[in-house]
């Protein structure tokens, strides 16, 4: 068990990307064995991201280095920097992890009835897997190059999933477009990667950190990543390229991609604050990061109003939301270097935006997912043929009800726990963010109400008279979702409490980071 | 003087990522945004692995390695790996592109386009 928990943060990476490679083999034998090998193998990522994360929460950061005699050797020998490979798993990692392991476990579990019609099942399940791993090893990278990587290993087989149904032919415009979008985010990451080797001749995220000087090449390298990372997570004015993947993938896959964005997300947080932290400009950057969220939150609601396509009006409601979490974390940034507003107000914009990312992480997978189950049903996406499907869709109503209260931010949910919380340390940091922030959710709640009454409400209509409930592990897949929603919404102060305020101060506290690669280590 | 021939790979990077931002950002065709994005990668690639260069040093290999100093590999490693990536993506673009001019017997990013708005 303990050397379970010591060589958990490889493991993580690794039992994904073998049982991928697996998947097509033993799916010769029969699609019941391979489809119980994925769902056992995320089954078991998912108990050691549980282990791993209980063990950070007690005892710390969590070091592990690769070919090292032993997992917390990060300076062999009394080098003075590190060399080899690193994985650094913090609070702020491992709550991203959490938040993979589970969404990636409904996913597969929904993908068994929605993808059972379609053909090269076999790849479809090793490119998930795929997708897994690479989304992983992004949270839990130490050095920008792996990073990079992973990054790279999460868009290949994103960009294949999301065109695998290649009968038709929006589903390989939108692969094609995220491949390109990727591609070229992924090079202009690797060349700021290049611009700090070529100072600091290490890639290890705290050693730069450590040495970071914040010269004219560092702030052409910061805004090389900041563009790269923007582009990637689908942040408005690069957004084009998002609605368009989103919608035509299949829905347990829209699900997925929605957190390789909050991974994307992630790298943009440990960027500004653990690689950069307070060298950096605070003020300025943090205004640029509150100006992009608020942009986002704004023309991504404004876009969603008038889509029929039903999941491409909540491809662009997922544009929105991530704004919210861009507003929380940038107020948090442009106050870092102040301590005192820091703590009246600048911790909790932080732990607001995180919780966003935890909450948003729950109900927009849902609510593709539900979309995905009116798919199913019905062959379409166009809101405007569809009706009176609430009469015999009654779980996946109740499941889309769940999601839409929670997304709009109605009290009891959790969607309204995370979005208070901004609403109230941003009004103290800039009344104006809070009232936009808080139209932003009226109009939110307004065009979901619309979609709800578009797709559930009415008469029955009689070429859907004879649709079922989707089957049965759909239905599982969100309610594992929908059972999230609704702990995290009776105990958002434990939630909070227990996960999401060591992630922010993982986030702030930028000397643990370093100090776990750069202290000790040593024989 | 001498400085010229070092900077020389670095102003070759940066002119082969200007011709790329050039070719993505102005031409339609698929292929040709393709190519674009493999002139991209090739600049990338040259800049990383002209920062491992070292006037005078020695390749890392322990056989028969000759008196002076030897050049840490990351920089080739990290060209290397990113060639192989580079590999991938292109890979999986041109098959995706067969696949839309299967379906809409076009090439012209205009005009195989269905999605807008």
């Amino acid at each position: 068990m303990d050397k379970l928990l010591t060589h958990s943060p490889i493991l993580i990476i690794v039992i994904p990307l073998v049982v991928a490679f697996l998947t097509p083999l033993i799916g010769r034998a029969g699609g019941k064995a391979r489809n119980v090998l994925v769902v056992a193998s995320l089954a078991f990522v998912e108990f050691l991201v549980i282990i791993l994360a209980r063990d950070i929460y007690l005892n710390g950061i969590h070091i592990y280095t690769l070919g090292a005699a032993s997992p917390e050797l990060t300076l062999p020998g009394g080098a003075m920097v590190p060399i080899r490979i690193i994985l650094e798993v913090d609070a702020m990692s491992i709550f991203m992890g959490i938040i993979w392991a589970t969404v990636s476990l409904t996913a597969a579990i929904y993908s068994i009835s929605h993808m059972a019609s379609e053909t090269g099942q076999n790849r479809f399940y090793a490119l998930l897997l795929l997708m897994v791993a690479g989304t992983f090893g992004m949270m839990f990278a130490g050095d920008l190059f792996n990073l990079f990587v992973f990054l790279e290993i999460a868009s290949i087989s994103g960009a294949a999933l999301i065109a695998f149904r290649t009968r038709f032919a929006d589903a390989v415009e939108g692969g094609f477009k995220y491949i390109v979008i990727s591609a070229v985010a992924g090079l202009i990451f690797l060349f700021g990667v290049g611009l700090l080797y070529a100072q600091y001749n290490s890639l290890n995220i705290g050693f730069l950190a450590n040495a970071m000087q914040y010269s004219t090449l560092d702030k052409i390298a910061l805004t090389l990543f900041l563009v790269a990372l923007t582009i990637k997570t689908g942040m408005v004015p690069l957004h084009m390229w998002y609605p368009d993947s989103y919608t035509v993938a299949p829905a347990n896959i829209t699900a997925m991609l929605v957190i390789t964005s909050h991974a994307c997300m992630y790298a943009v947080f440990r960027v500004c604050f653990t690689l950069y932290g307070i060298t950096l400009d605070p003020a300025t950057v943090g205004w640029i990061v509150i100006i992009i969220g608020l942009l986002t939150m704004f023309v991504g609601v404004t876009m969603a109003v008038f889509q029929t396509d039903v999941m491409r009006f909540m491809s662009y409601h997922a544009i929105s939301q991530m704004g919210y979490m861009w507003l929380g974390v940038g107020v948090g940034l442009a106050v870092l270097g102040n301590p005192g507003a820091l703590a009246t107000y600048g911790r909790a914009a932080i732990s607001g935006g995180i919780f966003h990312i935890l909450n948003h992480a729950m109900y927009k997978p849902l609510l593709f997912m539900t979309a995905g189950a009116l798919y199913h049903r019905t062959s379409t996406r166009d809101l405007n043929k569809m009706g009176g499907l609430g009469h015999n869709m009654k779980f996946t109503l109740i499941l889309y009800i769940i999601g839409t209260l929670s997304i709009a931010g109605i009290p009891p949910l959790n969607g309204f726990a995370s979005k208070f919380l901004i609403y109230e340390s941003v009004y103290q940091f800039n009344p104006i963010l809070a009232v936009i922030a808080m139209l932003v959710s009226i109009i939110t709640l307004a065009s979901f109400t619309k979609a709800f009454q578009s797709a559930f409400t009415g008469p029955q209509l009689p070429e859907y008279k004879d649709v079922k409930e989707v089957p049965k592990s759909m239905l599982i897949g969100m309610g594992i979702l929908a059972a999230g929603i609704i702990f995290t919404s009776i105990f958002p102060g434990l939630v909070l409490e227990r996960i999401v305020y060591p992630a922010t101060d993982a986030l702030i506290n930028q000397g643990a980071y370093i100090n776990a690669i750069m202290g000790g280590g040593t024989p | 003087m001498e400085y010229i021939p070092l900077n020389f790979p670095f102003l070759a990077a940066a002119l082969l990522v200007g011709v790329s931002f050039y070719i993505m950002i102005f031409k339609r065709n698929l292929i040709k945004l393709i190519m674009g994005i493999a002139i991209l990668a090739s600049g990338v690639n040259l800049f990383l692995v002209s920062l491992g260069y070292r006037a005078g040093g020695n390749a890392p290999i322990y056989t028969d390695v000759p008196e002076g100093p030897m050049v840490l590999p990351v920089p080739q490693a990290l060209t290397l790996t990113s060639i192989v990536i580079n590999v991938a993506v292109l890979a999986l673009m041109l098959t995706m592109v067969i696949h839309i001019y299967r379906h809409t017997g076009s090439l012209d990013s205009e005009k195989s386009r269905k999605m807008k708005g």
